[in-house]
């Protein structure tokens, strides 16, 4: 892999400077096509039908009424789909099983929670779809349910999976439960540790499950040719993967089956998973017609994943130096009705910050009656992040040290083991916190009723599998093709690192999203990996394609290719013939294509490794309104460790948006259920994300510690930004009020709980 | 089920079209008009990605029904650029980058568009409380606020 460029040993032109996006004026002016955009001659409009009953089994579906409705065209169940083995398959932390995959995306023996769903339609209009789901008779022995983790949990909770035995303990328990996994990582002694600790703090906390919240509701249209061949057009975090499960889904070969990337209306890990790609493909294939399904909003929250609700306990053990010598979390995961919330994130990253000798970190993955999770930025490891991050806050409260400076004394560096085995390899740490530290709003003073609060954050980052293409077009214009979804603008970012090492203006590339059937696979855009991973495909094209205009250079001046250097976009002569001949641009190579051998492409697979993880340390000030509860967020730093900044708009804009999620993951979000089962607020209005009005301006502090193992230094930024931001709400909060909150989220009444109750957590 | 005849005024042009009673002008815009810039968030009131004016007044599309637009002039997003020279409001969220994913983008240029004919010069906490009503999952509000701020500051000087 290529080494590191630092700034100081050549100077970049483009990387780091802030050009104008290339998709963005058809976003500006409506023209850019997202999921529900799209539509074919001889359209049909698909409708779900969707169970009413938090859990029930169904007894009989009866289609004939409505599939006798004119203008109906197909009407499908699970009967449609085929069955699957029951099997995990894939990395332990992001396995999948076909077997409940299939029954989330129709349900077969029973429903699973309100929303699930039973049965979609075909028809040649909407009010006529809408009107033959109301004829679909479905006959449901409505069975007990189960909302709240801790009750699931129980011995006698009604049972999602009649046979689902615990996975992860010995000897595997001889009695069904709720509880999908048992997960835990240790390093040390925990318990000597605790016995010999000078204080230790102790607390349990509950968060709600939260929506990602992205304003585009899932959409795409499906078409199933008689032939087998088929085509979708999909808004999703990776329309390889869609191609992959979505063929998969419905018995397909991956190969008759060609996904086209539509603009994306935000993912933020919810659009990594099809929900309806298979319905409206199988809907096509069973009439013959182009299908469309766009969701609502409502079925949005009822349908697709939240991000897990928790119940959680975590347990320090400091010295009076403060030095953290021991550290324990039990992690109790709302997997929703399908198994794998990302519990094993929360107990992996939980600790990452600290230098910790011993450590256990338990999780628990717990099915109920809720819509399935869904990865939600940097998965799983807000939610242990806020209860690792207010009992820090406690033990440094405790022993009396600032919080950033006890965070600083304990933080992790390279050579600190982790929870799960491996030693921390990369710095950045600590830059974030002295950051901090040297702002001046974190020494500013706070009046009556506010509160400062601080927390810090580690998320893995990713890397692995990406393709790009670059295409040197004969007046010198260059393509660069990828097959990485852009949710936020990564076009701009691959294409600068593209003008970078190629050497020309960035106006002269122009970066596009190819379909599944024009490049190589590119894996989900999750992960914060694009700009990394992605990158290094790009950036190693590029030099393909430099060593390809040398050697036409070298043809040209008959010299040897080593005799020829690429430097500032020009094929210069050097050894022997420095200075011999004039250089030769990219332009004016690209001009004598035909002559000098032909097209000039690169195409590069990786399966980028070298990942580096994010690191985010982030301070917030609030003031309480001690007569309502309701807080107010003044003010709102975030330092971030990005490796590098390839466009630093785009790095402040995902630093921004994951705080501001975090601060309505804090304060306002959560899934409401009555106690029949049924959510209550699955709207806008009732499921309050933050607006504008409710937030102050966030300031970045963009922490550049490059990450060797990528040609710019990249690390990748989309998601650390979130970890630490639910605890520096929290940990202010608790600070104005002067009790310790530990409930998310902090909506007032709670707040005002916890006022008027006057006894700390 | 049987449809009305509308006719209406769609960024300057005379457009007739049919409409089942209960489709909402978004509905109308987007699948019979194939103007596809006007988004649909929620369809219930709550996010404005369907902004559009209706004879100037800043409104929900997804609230209104097809039927009602009756005689009425609409401005959608497809009409903010002048031609092939991007309204300022369009060029300042390109510099300040105040998109991310971009689907809520059309909705906020068209109710900020409202707040700068009716206030040319408003403060930052006007700019946040009108596009209240404008929801932003990717942006956390900073960057479109500033492009605001910066276009209302440019188009005084015009
Ligand atoms: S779609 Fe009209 S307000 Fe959301
Ligand atoms: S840019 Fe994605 S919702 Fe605003």
């Amino acid at each position: 892999m290529s080494a590191t460029l630092k700034p100081e040993e050549k100077k970049l032109k483009v990387v780091g400077t802030r050009p104008i996006r290339p998709d963005g004026v058809p976003k500006v002016t409506g023209l850019a096509r997202y999921g529900a955009d799209y539509s074919l001659p001889g359209m049909l409009w698909g409708k779900i039908l969707r169970s009413p009953h938090p859990h029930a089994r169904i007894r009989s579906i009866d289609t004939s009424k409505a599939q006798a409705l004119p203008g109906v065209k197909a009407v499908m169940t699970s009967a449609d789909l085929p069955e699957h083995k029951f099997e995990y398959v894939g990395p332990e932390r992001v396995a999948v099983n076909f077997w409940h995959m299939t029954r989330n995306i129709m349900a077969r023996e029973k429903v699973l929670y309100e929303g699930h769903a039973v049965a979609a339609v075909a028809a040649i209009s909407r009010s006529i779809a809408d009107e033959a789901l109301r004829l679909i008779e479905v006959d449901y022995e409505v069975l007990p349910h189960v909302i709240d983790v801790e009750e699931a949990m129980r011995p006698d909770a009604p049972l999602l999976f009649e046979d689902m035995i615990t996975r992860g303990i010995e000897p595997a328990p001889d009695k069904p439960s709720n509880v999908s996994k048992r997960i835990e990582f240790k390093i040390g002694d925990p318990e000597a540790a605790f016995a010999a600790a000078d204080e230790i703090v102790e607390t349990s906390f509950k968060t709600a499950p939260v929506h990602q919240g992205y304003l585009e509701p899932q959409a795409c249209l499906a078409r199933f040719d008689p032939d087998g061949q088929a085509e979708v057009w999909a808004s999703s975090q990776g329309h390889f993967v869609i191609r992959a499960l979505t063929a998969r889904l419905l018995g397909m070969d991956i190969g008759n089956l060609r996904v086209y990337p539509a603009e994306i209306g935000g993912g933020f890990g919810g659009k990594n998973v099809p929900y309806v790609e298979p319905v409206a493909l199988a809907l096509s294939r069973k009439s013959g017609h182009p299908v469309k399904i766009v969701m609502t909003r409502e079925e949005v929250f009822k349908a697709c994943g939240p991000a897990p609700g928790s119940s959680m306990t975590v347990k320090i053990g400091v010295r009076k130096d403060g030095k953290i010598v021991v550290a324990e979390g039990v992690f109790k995961f709302q997997a929703g009705a399908v198994p794998g919330s990302p519990v094993m994130n929360a107990c992996m990253c939980a600790f990452a910050p600290y230098d910790i000798p011993n450590v256990r970190s338990v999780g628990y993955d717990v099915v109920c009656n809720r819509p399935k999770t869904a990865a939600y930025r940097a998965p799983g490891t807000p939610v242990s992040a806020y209860a690792v991050e207010s009992v820090v806050d406690m033990a440094a409260a405790r022993i009396g040290m600032d919080p950033l400076q006890f965070r600083l004394k304990n933080i992790a560096r390279p050579g600190t083991p982790t929870v799960w085995g491996p030693k921390h390899t990369h710095e950045g740490f600590t830059e974030t916190i002295q950051a901090l530290m040297k702002h001046p709003g974190y020494s500013a003073p706070l009046r009556k009723n506010q509160g400062r609060g601080v927390a810090s954050g580690y998320w893995f980052n990713n890397g692995g599998e990406s393709s790009a293409a670059v295409h040197v077009n004969e007046d010198g214009t260059v393509l660069v093709a990828t097959g990485s979804a852009d949710l936020s603008g990564t076009r701009a970012s691959l294409a600068m690192m593209a003008a970078e090492t190629l050497g020309i203006d960035y106006d002269k590339v122009r970066p596009i999203v190819a379909d599944t059937a024009s490049i190589g696979y590119g894996h989900l855009a999750a992960g914060s990996r694009t700009t990394f991973a992605t990158g290094i495909a790009v950036v190693e094209a590029c030099k393909k394609v430099i060593g390809n205009l040398r050697a036409r250079a070298a043809m040209i001046w008959e010299v040897n290719a080593e005799d020829v250097i690429w430097e500032d976009g020009c094929a210069r002569p050097a050894g022997g013939n420095k200075g011999r001949f004039e250089p030769l641009s990219l332009k004016a190579i690209a001009a004598k294509r035909s002559v000098t051998g032909g097209p000039i492409v690169a195409e590069v697979s990786v399966n980028a490794g070298g990942v580096a993880p994010g690191f985010a340390t982030e301070f917030c000030d609030v003031e309480v309104d001690p007569e309502t509860g309701q807080v107010k967020v003044l003010r709102f730093v975030a330092a971030q460790d990005v490796g590098r900044a390839i466009h630093p708009s785009y790095v402040e804009g995902q630093i921004q948006g994951g705080a501001a999620q975090g601060i309505g993951w804090a304060l306002n979000e959560e899934y409401i259920y009555d106690t029949a089962g049924r959510l209550t607020n699955a709207g806008f209005l009732d499921y309050r994300v933050p607006v504008a009005s409710d937030l102050p301006r966030i300031e970045t502090v963009l922490v550049e510690v490059p990450n060797p193992n990528h040609p710019f230094g990249v690390k990748g930024v989309g998601e650390a930004n979130i970890v630490p931001s639910l605890a520096a709400v929290s940990n202010a909060v608790s600070n104005a009020i002067g009790r310790r909150m530990t409930e998310l989220p902090m909506s007032p009444p709670k707040v005002l709980h916890a006022i008027d109750s006057g006894r700390a957590g | 089920m049987s449809k009305h005849h509308v006719t209406a005024t769609v960024n300057g042009d005379v457009v007739e079209f049919l409409c089942e009673t209960h489709r909402s002008l978004l509905d109308v815009l987007r699948d019979e008009l194939n103007l596809t810039g006007t988004k649909e968030g929620c369809g219930t009131g709550d996010c404005g990605a369907c902004s559009v004016t209706i004879d100037g007044r800043l409104t929900c599309s997804c609230l209104v029904l097809g039927v009602e637009v009756e005689g009425k002039a609409i401005e959608t997003i497809e009409g903010m650029a002048a031609g092939a020279v991007l309204h300022p409001l369009q060029r300042k969220f390109l510099e300040h980058a105040a998109l991310q994913c971009g689907i809520c983008t059309p909705g906020i240029l068209i109710a900020a568009r409202s707040l700068l004919e009716r206030n040319p010069d408003p403060t930052e906490e006007e700019v946040r409380y009108w596009l209240a009503g404008n929801l932003c999952r990717c942006t956390g509000y900073h960057k479109i606020v500033d492009a605001v701020l910066d276009a209302a500051r440019e188009m005084r000087r015009q």
